[in-house]
């Protein structure tokens, strides 16, 4: 049901019953490598390209998944899934074998969101009963197709932020599956905003005020105040777009940084790890959900989350013409024990 | 908006205020440092060039062939610390300092080598070995052909 100007409320309360990560070594590394599931000390995942390669990872984490929580591949009435590169073949990969049907997204990080919300409408309207949204990314194939050659030497901008070598899966189901799950009760797609920043090297600052438009219409809609909400977690706008945001709150006299954490800030230890800014990419919230996130909600120590993720939605070619960075950001409210 | 709402959806900002405060909070990246740097790393290079350079006009070689020899080398020194994954390392640190001299244009044309490797020979490693340095070919050849022509019209016309 919509709620307000831009919020959907699910009455049937969708569950996300489990999730499944996996991620690369320098993730390994970081802050959350005791969560994460499963993992790799290998770049290539095994295979011979890094396309190739991060298809058998999103592969692996959504066979995982399944496998997990007893299921079948038929038991799966639906896929969502989206990763960073042209045509979204890492995802179309990944599935190629799986026969479950499959719905290719593209919305740049904010992929996994999408995912999830699209999925929560399609068990809200109860055409699909056990549906899995996933994403994507992996550096070495991010950086070839958006930025310089691996080797080239160049130096980064200090507003720059590293793709997160890493997928996460999660099983989205209808509530009848048990009582007290982890549920879905908002969602606020994002609109369009676009405050003139053209820097491909600062993705942070140019998703920083989409972030903001989401989280004023989502409480607005929704009647609450950010004191509703144990934590909200935005999915990647890295330490230098986080600080953007505290600022575009400050204007409004509103404090969020006590209440705000940044998955690409949090996947890795920005002072020792020579990432500048944190993680960016489709994988780096769907990894950070999927694995530390949904474990503090299981665990109880999180209750009332919104997670938003968010996307710049340029190209290096529309850069190259001298296009500024639309960017976007969709919310998802997440709550235990919903009454 | 009306004031039973928590917030105000409409960002208060104009395109040029949140630019500015892009700059103000962004991280400046140390001018000095990196110029001092960029200076003793090319400055290293240049004097290596210039040793072999000398060797080989030590052996008795005439100038001309011994300033080739000194290119040729830099060019494989490049390439090889490419190839061995230390020039990105080396460029992280050093920045102009290291992509200016010759070897830094060795290293963007074996960088893409490597990497597109992978499409294979002809669309892989033959159409992506100079995307990176083909700008660099493209405008330092038109502006020596200009230059050359200039030349001959001060030499030999007038």
């Amino acid at each position: 049901m919509k709620v307000g100007k831009q919020t959907i409320k699910f009455e049937t309360l969708p569950c996300i019953f489990s999730t499944s990560s996996m991620v690369g070594p320098k993730e390994m590394q970081g802050p959350l490598a005791s969560y994460f599931e499963q993992s790799s000390n290998d770049i290539y995942f095994g295979e011979k390209t890094f396309e190739k390669a991060e298809s058998k990872m999103l592969n692996t984490c959504i066979n995982h998944l399944i496998s997990k929580n007893g299921l079948a591949n038929n038991d799966i009435d639906l896929i969502f899934s989206g990763d960073l590169l042209n045509q979204c073949i890492s995802s179309s990969f990944a599935i190629r074998d799986l026969e479950i049907p499959f719905l290719g997204l593209y919305g740049a990080c904010s992929t996994f969101c999408e995912g999830l919300l699209l999925s929560s409408i399609c068990i809200e309207a109860n055409v699909a009963q056990q549906i899995i949204a996933s994403a994507s990314s992996h550096f070495c194939s991010a950086e070839r197709q958006y930025r310089m050659p691996l080797e080239h030497g160049n130096q980064k901008s200090t507003t720059s932020q590293a793709t997160v070598t890493g997928c996460g899966a999660a099983l989205v189901t209808n509530s009848k599956k048990l009582d007290n799950g982890i549920h879905i009760t908002y969602a606020t797609p994002g609109k369009i905003v676009d405050l003139g920043v053209k820097d491909m090297s600062n993705m942070g600052a140019a998703m920083a005020p989409a972030v903001y438009s989401t989280i004023a219409n989502h409480l607005n809609d929704t009647d609450r105040t950010l004191d509703y909400y144990d934590l909200v977690i935005t999915g990647d706008l890295g330490v230098h777009g986080s600080d953007m945001l505290v600022e575009l709150f400050k204007r409004e006299n509103i404090d969020i940084s006590s209440k705000h954490k940044d998955c690409g800030a949090l996947i890795y230890d920005t002072t020792v790890q020579d990432v500048i800014c944190g993680g960016s990419g489709c994988g780096c919230v769907a990894s950070v959900f999927s694995s530390y996130i949904f474990n503090e909600l299981k665990n109880k120590n999180l209750n009332k989350i919104l997670l938003i993720a968010t996307g710049a939605l340029m190209s290096p070619l529309s850069s190259y013409q001298g296009e500024t960075i639309p960017s976007i950001a969709h919310a998802i409210s997440i709550e235990n024990e919903v009454k | 908006m009306s004031g039973d709402y928590f917030m105000n959806t409409n960002i208060n900002i104009t395109n040029s205020e949140y630019d500015d405060l892009i700059s103000s909070k962004a991280t400046k990246s140390s001018l000095l440092k990196n110029i001092i740097i960029a200076f003793i790393v090319g400055g290293l290079i240049c004097c290596l060039g210039q040793f072999i350079t000398d060797r080989a006009l030590d052996f008795g070689i005439d100038k001309e062939v011994a300033n080739t020899i000194s290119c040729i080398t830099l060019i494989f020194i490049g390439a090889l610390l490419t190839a061995l994954k230390l020039y990105s390392r080396i460029g992280k640190v050093a920045g102009a300092g290291s992509t200016i001299p010759i070897t830094g244009f060795s290293n963007s044309v074996v960088s893409p080598a490597i990497e597109f490797k992978s499409e294979g020979f002809i669309f892989g490693i033959g159409a992506n070995m100079f995307k990176v340095a083909g700008p660099v070919l493209v405008y330092g050849i038109t502006s020596s052909v200009i230059l050359g022509f200039v030349y001959y019209l001060i030499h030999y016309v007038f």
